[in-house]
């Protein structure tokens, strides 16, 4: 048996190219899709679900997005809050207000009862005639009160102030004074605010009163240590500069202007990602589920059909085609289709979903971004093209050396004997080199190439990367997209490179199932033997008396190649048919006819009067007893190898027969007598297997027989005793008998002697050896002596 | 697994070496790039930041990208040619090693097995080579350098990172547990699929002829049952993988994501800029980390198979050659095609039987000795012990007075000619397989080959072949007939123009009438040749000088075939089973 573990290796057998193209893609495609619709329902629902798990999938990097800039608020000072405490801090500062807030704080009365008390006192006239001009320019110019006050000589002012409360702020008469002075060189339109400090608290405290900003309540020393904490910074400074000075603020500055995160926003993105992520890989496994599901069901069910086919099948059919070509249909090939529906289909619409919605998206999001991603992608997958492209050269190449290597080795190894004897081992290890090396150098550059695709993919997703980052930023400063369609764009750039690559796999994958099902088809499609449902006429076997006719019988395995040209015989009940001829002369084409095997092309074969046209072929088979030349046993114990599909055999016929046939001795050696378990490579002999397949065959008794060179393998001694029990078996059976040891047929009641496929010559031994013809000449050469 | 890598050679160290480094520098390229990453992010943040320095960032990081790109061309290409010259040598070391090992050991293999240990199994070893010698590398060397870089960033994120590689290293070695001894099975059962079909194909007559078609059905249906059950618990179990993997990959950016906000909203004013650089850098360290560990599990999974692969070629690799060739290539004593056996034994080394016991007998020049007996009485193994296809467990086979243990294989050869039962074809032409191999040193002349195609009556059909002589025969030769293929192995062995002759069994498929007339014509081109024949008829071996009767391993009877057929029962009744009484004795 040709290896069986030939399976282990690679789904496609040596010689097979992995690249395979089917004929007819469409049409192969087609007929898949029509044979696999039964479960249409559950694929198309694991293809909706792969879709939507894409969608899901395309949604999330909108979300993450969102998710950064939420985050990302939290980095920059609360500039809403600042602007409210710098409104705040000014309303006693504008230039509307200040004068009435100076002039409350003053709660300065002008009237005679002061000048009066000026002109009293005991002042310089200097400093007295400065007060009277300062009064007249008051009266001119109101605005400016305070600045002329500040002018005015201290002597002066000691008169005019005295202490007053304002705004429930007792100011004393020297506060108003140094404010006056800190006054004098104010300017409101210069943001000049450094004088504040120097400022007595009563002013202060009237200036910047305790005050509620956006519900924080702000004391006046906390304005003031603000004030004097920012004037200390100009426009040059760098954010990091403010940032620290900010963190020596007082507290509940601090509180106001700290940046500040939506924690609940946050929570709530976070919460969404998460059902989406669980949600999308839910599908997917759901989907992945129905998916195997279907793709198993289906490979079984081809292989089902394809067992049930073969024995549909005319035997016709088996002699142009070579078991291990079906044999590869039944496995590796249900097996690529099985492959292709459990990944491909389902990749194939995620990924094609994938792809179409990441442009969309991108497009969606900012279409400068996705046109970046785009051709920063396209750049990647132009140099991928031509890697696979000069790839798929190198591995159709390595699979035609590999099989060619292959052929060799199973060529040396199994006539290794020759090799040996035939002093040929440096002839053999020569071409075994070359061949090698071949394979080595194909096997080297499709390596190298294939290694190349996944560095190859991650630079295309590398550069995708800087290209969506610089274009990005420069996006940003210019403050067409925030920061999060960065961090969106980055995990799209991903999506859309993914399933491109994935695509090219798949549309290989289903160039290689749609070949594989072409293949699986051809078989399925084979033409099978006649029906034979309308055929009515049943032999019973008890009753058959065992004539059998041949009428004008006219047979070819090719149409035009007859091989049996109007054969004519009668087999009379009971009597006892021989077939010789040298090997290839056609004998076993009488026992194909015999068993309806072959439909014959013309002429009619009759047993009991009836047609074997009008019988059925299970009817037929049911009438003969075959032993074949091949002693076929399968795996299995000597029991079940010998009743064979029959069943109510008891172990004792078992027993029997094996007695009969002279084997029982010999199962009874084995480990496990007549359960042992037959494989292929044990001690069972030839002979002894042959011997097995004749006792399954005399097992049941039915009204013919057939010997095909059933004793081939046996040695002539054991023939002779296997002999007389077939003999006992023929009695009052009608048989027939192919052999090459003409001893076995001699006393047959008829011979049927063929050559090259015709029958040449018939009758009994005498009638033959009589006619000195053929027959003759082949037994006499038995004795001819070689010297 | 490791014995087998030994085979890497010498010359592959150095290039092993530059492999380390490449991908050294490799995963340093690549774990440098989250670093840019983090500038660029960084940089974009904060608004007063210039596109110039944008794009030097970007550049750096694309020059990153492109030497790892280029780093890894250039492992690629150097690990493929680790990997495809090691599997060019040790295909060739198993090569080499099967043709010298003894038919015994290539029994007890069997031929098919070897075929898929020369071929399927080096190729897995290969694959493993190809790609797993990069991961192998590559994996630990990066989960290790980014777990240094991220360690010290932030507890909080670490302990998520490990918590999803904990997951998945748990889920994937539970996968491994419940499916790995699953996969043998699946092995087991495909291969059982395969048995039932090509029995019911290879017996399609006898199930045919038995009505078994339903027992074939019944039976093919329940291996595909359970192949289909098998195959589905495995892939239902694996399709989690995908899954799981997506939900631990997205959910890990989205925790180190979601616990920075915690901690960007805690922390000091001038402290949240770098978390949040560091949040962006850590999140692909942490990408990083899973990948390598996911990588570290591929190998693992790829390991088990490759496993397997590399004990079977081991087993082969380590078989002891029994069978150790001498050193006599000359004829010293002047005698030719003289063959002595001197109480020759043969058992299998782990039998207890003896297949051959006490076997003596001497042929001369020109002589022919023929072996009959049963089934299973030994004939073949005693002549397969000449051409030293085994060694005898006691006694000695002399050819021309000198042990055949002492000649040179090769000598040894040129001296016998041994035409084996089943006829090996070649593929090539008619020409090429009878000068196939080589016989003192070179090859049968062309005069040669035809004649010995004469002799053997292959003429009678290669003559009648399309290019004749030249004419292509298949693998196995499946263009030509059984006996056709017999005729041309015996041509094969004539042209070699060898001593002594061996024929074990080489007859089978010949009719009765081309039989003889080889036999007459061989006789006639080869008179000075010893023969040894192994035959079933006894039509064949009536001639012989000595015809030796073997059963049970054992000689029971040497002689003429008139002396035998007096005195040995045996013999006697082998004859009878094939030819009456009167035609044996008017032979």
């Amino acid at each position: 048996m040709p290896s069986r573990e030939n399976r282990s290796g690679p789904p496609h057998g040596p010689g097979r190219s992995v690249l395979e193209k089917p004929q007819n893609f469409k049409v192969a495609i087609t007929r898949l899709v029509k044979s696999i619709s039964i479960f249409k329902v559950t694929i198309i629902g694991a293809l909706i679900l792969a879709a939507i798990s894409a969608i899901l999938s395309l949604v999330a990097p909108n979300r993450l997005s969102d998710l950064t800039d939420e985050i990302s608020k939290g980095l920059a000072l609360n500039t809403n809050n600042m602007e409210i405490l710098q409104e705040d801090l000014l309303t006693n500062l504008n230039e509307e207000k200040l004068p009435e807030t100076i002039s409350g704080i003053l709660s300065l009365s002008l009237d005679e009862n002061t000048i009066y008390k000026v002109n009293a006192s005991n002042i310089t006239s200097e400093d007295k005639s400065s007060f009277n001009k300062a009064m007249s320019d008051m009266q001119n110019n109101s605005e400016d009160a305070p600045k002329i006050l500040a002018s005015l000589p201290e002597s002066v002012l000691n008169i005019i102030l005295t202490d007053s409360s304002f705004n429930d702020v007792t100011i004393l008469k020297e506060d108003k004074i140094m404010m006056l002075k800190s006054l004098e060189n104010f300017d409101p339109q210069s943001k000049d605010f450094s004088f504040i400090s120097k400022l007595p608290t009563s002013i202060q405290k009237v200036l910047f009163p305790d005050s509620k900003v956006s519900g924080k309540l702000i004391t006046t020393e906390d304005k003031v240590s603000f004030i004097t904490t920012m004037s200390t910074l100009d426009e040059d400074s760098s954010i990091n500069e403010i940032y620290k000075k900010a963190e020596s603020l007082p507290e509940s500055i601090n509180e106001l202007l700290n940046p500040s995160m939506n924690m609940d926003n946050i929570k709530k993105i976070a919460i969404f990602l998460g059902v989406l992520y669980i949600l999308s890989s839910l599908f997917q496994y759901i989907q992945g589920l129905s998916m195997v599901n279907v793709a198993n069901k289906y490979a079984k069910k081809l292989r089902t059909s394809i067992s049930l086919k073969i024995n549909k099948l005319p035997l016709k059919f088996f002699d142009h085609n070579l078991s291990g070509d079906i044999l590869s249909r039944v496995t590796n090939d249900v097996d690529t289709i099985a492959q292709s529906l459990n990944q491909s289909l389902a990749n194939l619409v995620s990924s094609v979903t994938l792809f179409l919605g990441s442009i969309i998206m991108m497009f969606y999001t900012n279409w400068i971004m996705a046109i970046t991603a785009i051709v920063a992608s396209l750049i990647g997958f132009f140099f991928m093209t031509i890697i696979l492209g000069k790839s798929q050269k190198y591995f159709t190449a390595r699979q035609v050396e590999l099989g060619k290597l292959n052929g060799y080795i199973e060529e040396v190894y199994s006539g290794l004997n020759v090799v040996k004897t035939c002093n040929a081992k440096k002839e053999t290890d020569e071409k075994f080199d070359e061949l090698n090396q071949k394979l080595y150098d194909c096997n080297r550059k499709s390596q190298f190439l294939s290694g190349l695709m996944p560095p190859v993919m991650n630079f295309v997703g590398n550069l995708g990367y800087v290209a969506v980052c610089i274009v990005g930023a420069l996006l940003v400063s210019n403050d067409v997209i925030t920061f999060g369609v960065i961090v969106a764009f980055i995990t799209y750039v991903r999506l859309f490179t993914n399933p491109l690559s994935q695509i090219a796999q798949s549309m290989t994958s289903l160039q290689t199932t749609a070949a594989a099902s072409e293949r699986v088809f051809e078989f399925l499609d084979e033409e099978e033997m006649s029906s034979e449902k309308e055929m009515t006429k049943k032999l019973n076997k008890s009753k058959v008396k065992g004539k059998i006719e041949f009428q004008n019988v006219k047979f070819g395995y090719d149409e035009d190649k007859i091989i049996i040209k109007d054969f004519t015989a009668t087999a009379k009940p009971g009597q006892k048919i021989a077939i010789i001829g040298p090997t290839g002369a056609g004998k076993t084409t009488m026992v194909n006819l015999l068993m309806k095997f072959y439909e014959i092309n013309s002429g009619d074969i009759k047993i009991d009067g009836i047609s074997t046209k009008e019988l059925t072929r299970e009817n037929i088979h049911s009438l003969f007893t075959m032993v074949l030349q091949d002693t076929w046993l399968f795996n299995g114990t000597i029991k079940e190898n010998i009743t064979y599909n029959r069943k109510n055999v008891s172990d004792k016929r078992i027993e029997e027969v094996c007695k009969v046939v002279g084997i029982d001795h010999f199962i009874r050696t084995m480990p496990k007598g007549y359960d042992s378990i037959l494989s292929d490579n044990d001690s069972v002999s030839a002979g002894q297997r042959q011997l097995l397949t004749i006792a399954r065959g005399m097992i049941e008794d039915a009204p013919f027989l057939i010997l095909d060179e059933a004793t081939s393998n046996v040695d002539t001694r054991t023939e002779e005793l296997v002999q007389k029990a077939m003999d006992k078996l023929m009695e009052g059976k009608t048989s027939f008998i192919i052999a090459h040891r003409l001893s076995t047929i001699k006393n047959a009641d008829l011979i049927l002697v063929m050559k090259e496929g015709n029958i040449i010559e018939t009758g009994t031994h005498k009638s033959l050896m009589k006619q000195n013809g053929f027959y003759a000449s082949l037994y006499n050469s038995q004795f001819e002596s070689v010297k | 697994m490791i014995k087998l890598l030994k085979n890497l050679q010498k010359k592959d160290i150095p290039y092993a070496i530059i492999c380390v480094i490449l991908i050294v520098a490799q995963v340093w390229l690549e774990l440098k790039m989250p670093d840019y990453m983090a500038n660029i992010t960084q940089l974009v943040q904060t608004q007063s930041s210039s596109m110039k320095e944008i794009i030097k960032q970007g550049a750096y990081m694309l020059s990153c990208a492109m030497g790892s790109l280029v780093s890894a061309c250039i492992v690629g290409y150097l690990v493929a040619k680790i990997a495809a010259s090691f599997s060019l040598r040790t295909r060739a070391k198993l090569f080499k090693k099967v043709e010298n090992i003894s038919m015994q050991e290539i029994k007890s293999f069997s031929t098919s097995s070897l075929i898929t240990r020369t071929t399927n199994d080096i190729t897995q070893i290969e694959m493993l080579i190809a790609m797993g010698l990069q991961l192998m590398i590559k994996a630990p060397i990066t989960a290790v350098w980014a777990i240094t870089k991220i360690l010290g960033k932030s507890i909080e994120w670490s302990v998520i990172t490990a918590i999803a590689v904990a997951i998945l290293l748990v889920t994937i070695s539970i996968l491994m547990m419940i499916v790995m001894p699953r996969f043998k099975i699946v092995q087991k059962l495909i291969d059982k699929v395969n048995l039932v079909t090509r029995e019911n194909l290879n017996g399609i007559r006898v199930v045919r002829a038995f009505n078994a078609e339903k027992y074939q059905e019944d039976k093919f249906e329940e291996v595909n049952n359970n192949l289909t059950k098998t195959q589905l618990f495995n892939q239902r179990a694996f399709t989690i993988m995908s899954p799981i993997m997506y939900l631990v990959l997205y959910f890990l950016t989205l925790s180190i994501y979601f616990v920075g906000a915690i901690l960007i909203d805690k922390a000091n004013l001038s402290d949240k800029i770098v978390l949040f650089g560091n949040m962006i850098v850590f999140s692909s360290y942490a990408m990083q980390v899973i990948i390598s560990f996911l990588m570290l599990a591929m190998i693992f999974m790829m390991l088990p198979r490759a496993d397997v692969s590399a004990k079977r070629i081991n087993e082969v690799l380590d078989t002891e050659i029994t069978i150790k060739n001498g050193k006599v290539t000359k004829n010293k004593n002047g005698l030719a095609g003289t063959i002595e056996f001197k109480n020759v034994s043969f058992k299998y080394p782990d039998a207890d039987e003896y297949i051959i016991k006490d076997i003596s007998f001497t042929a001369n020049k020109g002589e022919t000795i023929a072996f009959i007996g049963s089934t299973g009485s030994g004939k073949s193994t005693l002549i397969n012990l000449i051409p030293r296809f085994y060694d005898v467990t006691d006694g000695e086979i002399l050819i021309n007075g000198i042990d055949v243990r002492d000649y040179d294989e090769e000598y040894l050869h040129d001296v016998i000619g041994y035409v084996p039962q089943k006829a090996v074809m070649f593929s090539g032409t008619v020409s090429s397989n009878v000068s196939y191999g080589s016989v003192r040193g070179g090859k049968p002349n062309k005069k040669k080959i035809e004649e010995a195609i004469k002799v053997s009556q292959a003429d009678e059909f290669v003559s009648k072949l399309d290019k004749k002589y030249d004419s292509h025969i298949a693998q196995g030769g499946t263009n030509i007939s059984g006996g056709q293929k017999q005729r041309l192995s015996i041509a094969r062995t004539i042209a070699r123009n060898p001593e002594i002759y061996i024929f074990d069994d080489s007859f089978s498929a010949l009719d009765y009438k081309t039989d003889v007339t080889l036999r007459k014509e061989l006789k006639k081109y080869t008179k000075d040749a010893t023969n040894i024949i192994v035959a079933q008829r006894i039509g064949t071996i009536m001639q012989a000088d000595k015809i030796i009767v073997l059963d049970k391993g054992k000689c029971v009877g040497i002689g003429t075939h008139r002396e035998l057929l007096k005195k040995c029962k045996v013999y006697k009744e082998i004859a009878l089973s094939q030819i009456t009484k009167e035609e044996l004795e008017n032979a």
